[in-house]
């Protein structure tokens, strides 16, 4: 076996698998691999006209909306990273699942604590007609 | 003292010994190649997360111009959204193709990949140049300073994709299905398939959001 051919081959080391990576060479037959895509696709789509019906019909409890949104928006990033970017959980995906989860946690923090911080600055300030008074 | 006779004792030979942490030695370049684009995804990920943030601050500041309810058309956001999830379903076609090695559907599914992310791109310039015609530029206000800066983001790292998509064609065509060829098109499907994440995250977010608000 060259070198060549051991390091061209996930499936011979058969211990990590690279975000992305088709399982064909696993065993997992081509009409099942399309089948995996379609039923992706399937799913995005299904959520995304979910997405476009919440902000359209009186069904949900108005304020609700938008945290019906978020939840429909999670769904499907989580639809694309297991049926198109194949991150799943399987003992082989660990490192990229950790990544993932670590990203995870540095959007959460950015964006949640950007928008706390700054309610918190907005709803303190002095207004703006006090402002120019205590300018005088 | 005894262990590390122990472990160097081992009595394999020395070229065959694993060289890296671990049972099975260093990882193969794919695992390498894929692992490194995916951390270099998050990161990217994480700077759009500042824009987000950034729009989520100032979404309410219209100072006194146009709202993003008055702005946003859900039908033209349904067909951009339509074009990119298609597109990045027509990508995975793509990286199937070139697993079963066949030059002519990876081109046709590579061709359809950019065809529709051009349409997207087209679709996205063109609701640009009617919010600009109609002074809601990115120097109007907060809120679509914010707008542009967010979307126009995702706008420029689809018009990079669509670039490395055609240098992705040629190369297959003139070098054939070579293992770097490969790895460059894995990196790009990764690529391509991250940015319909972010654009799910901007259709909600941003366009539906903003129409309830």
């Amino acid at each position: 076996m060259s070198t060549e051919r051991r390091f061209d081959a996930g499936s011979d080391v058969g211990q990590d698998s690279a975000p992305g990576d088709d399982s064909t060479d696993e065993g997992r037959s081509l009409g099942a691999e399309v089948r995996g895509y379609i039923l992706g696709l399937a799913l995005a789509i299904a959520l995304t006209i979910a997405s476009f019906w919440a902000v359209q019909t009186h069904l949900i409890y108005g304020p609700g909306i938008p945290m019906a949104l978020v939840v429909l928006a999670v769904a499907q990033m989580g639809i694309h990273l297991v049926f198109f970017l194949h991150i799943t959980t399987g003992p082989d995906n660990t490192n990229n699942v950790l990544a993932l989860a670590f990203g995870v946690l540095i959007v959460s923090l950015v964006v949640f604590g950007s928008v706390w911080v700054m309610a918190h600055l907005n709803h303190n300030m002095v207004p703006m007609g006090e402002l120019l008074k205590m300018q005088r | 003292m005894t262990e590390v006779a122990l472990s160097s004792g081992a009595g394999a030979p020395a070229h065959a010994a694993p060289t890296g942490h671990g049972a099975g030695g260093p990882a193969p370049k794919r695992i390498v190649v894929g692992y490194g684009f995916w951390i270099f995804l998050l990161s990217d990920v994480i700077m759009f997360s500042a824009l987000f943030a950034a729009y989520a601050v100032l979404a309410s500041n219209t100072a006194g111009g146009p709202s993003a309810r008055q702005l946003f058309d859900l039908r033209n956001t349904a067909l951009e959204t339509g074009c990119l999830l298609a597109s990045s379903f027509s990508c995975g076609m793509a990286s199937l193709a070139v697993g079963q090695r066949s030059m002519r559907w990876t081109q046709i599914a590579l061709l359809v990949t950019g065809l529709l992310g051009a349409g997207f791109l087209s679709l996205e310039l063109r609701e640009f140049e009617g919010l600009v015609a109609r002074d809601a530029g990115p120097s109007r206000s907060a809120f679509l300073s914010a707008f542009f800066t967010l979307v126009g983001c995702h706008g420029l790292h689809v018009t990079a994709g669509l670039l490395w998509l055609g240098t992705m064609m040629a190369q297959f065509l003139a070098k054939g299905f070579r293992q770097d060829i490969r790895f460059r098109f894995l990196c790009f499907s990764l690529f391509w398939h991250a940015l319909d994440i972010i654009w799910v995250a901007i259709f909600s977010l941003v366009y539906l959001v903003g129409t309830i608000l």
